[in-house]
């Protein structure tokens, strides 16, 4: 993995609302082609973070850039060099395989050949071609889940977010799911990914863990396990959040 | 441009996919105009009459024959005397009585002048109202032919008394008000569910991520609707002028015009919904109870406003509908100009912005 070059750098991210502190001086860098896991539990002030690092929401301080781009001044710019995938379902049930490729990559300005050779190799690769004319809906939920995937990165995007994307997927399509992330890490593509899934947390290069709005661990999974004396990621979570539970 | 033209396809796509949009699209309107028009015509055919003839001379008989001989009037009884009139209507099936005055040929001819009263069931006031007119018309009609025979002005006045009704409320009303529910219906409560339908599945956020910007959403979104709402506008007129016969007086432009108006502030109100609810049912719902029902009560479209109690009048006035409905009457009925409806027009478009101005200020508060 090449660590030279930063995709994302955050350093003091503060956001409020009103009174509360929902992120608090987050300081983190991503790679360019890393798995980035971001864990905390929920409302530790991940969606927030997210939010922001995808141009949807102005941050109150620090010093933000993704993809290269200021996250105060050029969220347009953000918007075009990121995919996003959320652990809500997120293709349009009553539009065909097909449309919903043109679709989506028409949002990001890709010209009708690139459609057509992007659409044609994707409906290639998952052996789709007798039912790419059928509606989303009358697919099974992991499919769903792989295709939405595929349709995120569609624009070769520098970075995806991936908000919890394996939720209510049975664990064979998880893995078959995980392949396809590795896949697009290799191809280049920086992955940030949340989860609850504590197995899934170890799939990942680095991994950061927010409780109450701080990070409070950023390292390898494997770090993680050695520094908190541990078997697994598991109990590494547990203990974090025990500890300001206390 | 073409980010934009794929959106609108999109939306197509939804549209005419879902049957129940489709129904509710181009089925209700239709239906809803045809009922309404059935429902009328039917009834100012064959209506039962009954006639008092004080004078029985060559005239009133002439005159009668006219108004039987018509299709629109069946005679149901001859009456003899005055006292009948009451316990006819309370029977039920005469809903128009016709009186004319002792010696009335004789007073025609000697002072130029003589009366009929016209005394009808005005319990059902639109249905009481056409009688009138038709009856009024045929008889008219009748006393110009009279005066062109004769050299001597002759009139005969029609007196007209409206029973258990008499702030009798135009027949015309319907198409208006047909037109502000439907109109409204289909652009906020299809608009609103619209754009929650995207938030409940998700795919709300995938396009605010996007670079799409959070307008050229909004617009892409609402966009079919008010093509689809223009069409079916139109096609209110003009099922309104053929099955109604309704007139369109004023200039066809301006009501056009007016109704594109009308059909932005529905379509804002339907995003101001949107941006306060997450869910399609609760959408639903909100559009339910806050727009159907004061469109069909409180917009003067059935009942009238200047019978309601002050506080509701106060109310009814911050309807939008309301003035839509004084606006497509005075343009169609009374073939008013521009000059004349402007205050209502401005109205409009002070809603119109309103409305605009809260959902961009909602719509900033959920991105925060």
């Amino acid at each position: 993995m090449v660590k030279k070059e930063k995709v994302i750098q955050v350093k003091n991210l503060v956001k409020k609302f009103g009174d509360f502190v929902a992120n608090d001086h987050l300081t983190f860098d991503v790679y360019k082609g890393e798995i980035f896991g971001f864990l905390g539990a929920n409302g530790a002030g991940k969606t927030t973070a997210i939010r922001i690092l995808c141009g949807l929401s102005i941050p109150t301080s620090g010093d933000i850039s993704v993809a290269g781009f200021d996250a105060y001044t050029q969220t347009e710019n953000i918007k075009k060099n990121i995919g996003y995938m959320s652990q809500k379902f997120s293709l349009y049930e009553d539009l065909t395989i097909t449309e919903n490729i043109k679709f989506y990559a028409g949002i990001y300005g890709l010209s009708d050949k690139e459609i057509k050779q992007k659409s044609d190799k994707l409906i290639q690769k998952f052996n789709l071609s007798d039912k790419k004319n059928k509606l989303i809906k009358s697919l099974p939920l992991g499919w769903k889940q792989k295709l939405a995937f595929s349709i995120a990165i569609i624009h070769n995007p520098k970075i995806v977010f991936l908000d919890e994307p394996t939720g209510g997927v049975d664990p064979i399509t998880r893995r078959q799911f995980w392949d396809l992330i590795y896949e697009a890490a290799d191809a280049g593509i920086t992955v940030f990914v949340t989860t609850h899934y504590m197995d899934e947390a170890e799939y990942c290069n680095r991994l950061s863990i927010m409780v109450d709005g701080k990070i409070e661990a950023l390292d390898t999974p494997e770090n993680l396990i050695k520094q908190y004396k541990v078997d697994n990621m598991d109990q590494v979570f547990l203990k974090l959040a025990r500890k300001t539970n206390a | 441009m073409k980010r934009f033209i794929g959106f609108l396809k999109k939306e197509f796509y939804h549209i005419f996919r879902d049957r129940r949009t489709l129904i509710i699209l181009f089925g209700m309107p239709v239906a809803q105009v045809l009922l309404f028009g059935f429902v009328i015509t039917n009834e100012i055919k064959n209506v039962k009459i009954a006639i008092l003839d004080h004078s029985k001379d060559e005239i009133t008989k002439q005159i009668t024959n006219k108004i039987l001989a018509s299709e629109y009037f069946i005679l149901d009884k001859n009456l003899s005397s005055d006292n009948e009139i009451e316990s006819i209507f309370k029977a039920g099936n005469v809903k128009e009585i016709l009186i004319f005055e002792n010696n009335f040929a004789k007073k025609l001819e000697k002072y130029g002048k003589a009366n009929i009263q016209i005394i009808t069931d005005a319990t059902d006031p639109n249905t009481a109202n056409l009688i009138v007119s038709y009856t009024s018309a045929i008889i008219l009609n009748y006393s110009n032919r009279l005066n062109v025979q004769s050299n001597v002005p002759m009139q005969i006045q029609t007196k007209t008394r409206m029973f258990y009704n008499p702030e009798l409320k135009s027949v015309f009303m319907f198409v208006p008000g047909i037109m502000a529910m439907i109109l409204m219906l289909i652009s906020a409560i299809m608009t609103s569910i619209s754009i929650t339908r995207e938030k409940e599945m998700g795919t709300m956020e995938i396009l605010l991520v996007s670079p799409l910007k959070p307008a050229q959403i909004i617009i892409g979104k609402v966009m079919p609707y008010v093509i689809l709402s223009f069409i079916n506008a139109v096609t209110i007129i003009v099922l309104g002028m053929y099955v109604f016969g309704m007139p369109v007086q004023g200039s066809i432009p301006l009501l056009l015009a007016e109704n594109v108006l009308f059909i932005l502030l529905a379509l804002s109100l339907g995003i101001l919904i949107s941006t306060t609810t997450d869910n399609q049912q609760a959408a639903m719902m909100k559009s339910m109870f806050g727009l159907l029902l004061p469109t069909i009560l409180l917009s003067g479209f059935i009942y009238p406003i200047e019978n309601m109690p002050i506080a509701l009048q106060i109310v009814a006035n911050l309807m939008p509908p309301r003035w839509f409905i004084i606006i497509i009457k005075d343009i169609m009925l009374k073939g008013t100009s521009f000059a004349f409806v402007w205050k209502e027009t401005l109205i409009l478009v002070a809603f119109t912005l309103f409305f605009l101005i809260i959902s961009i200020k909602k719509f900033q508060i959920r991105l925060e």
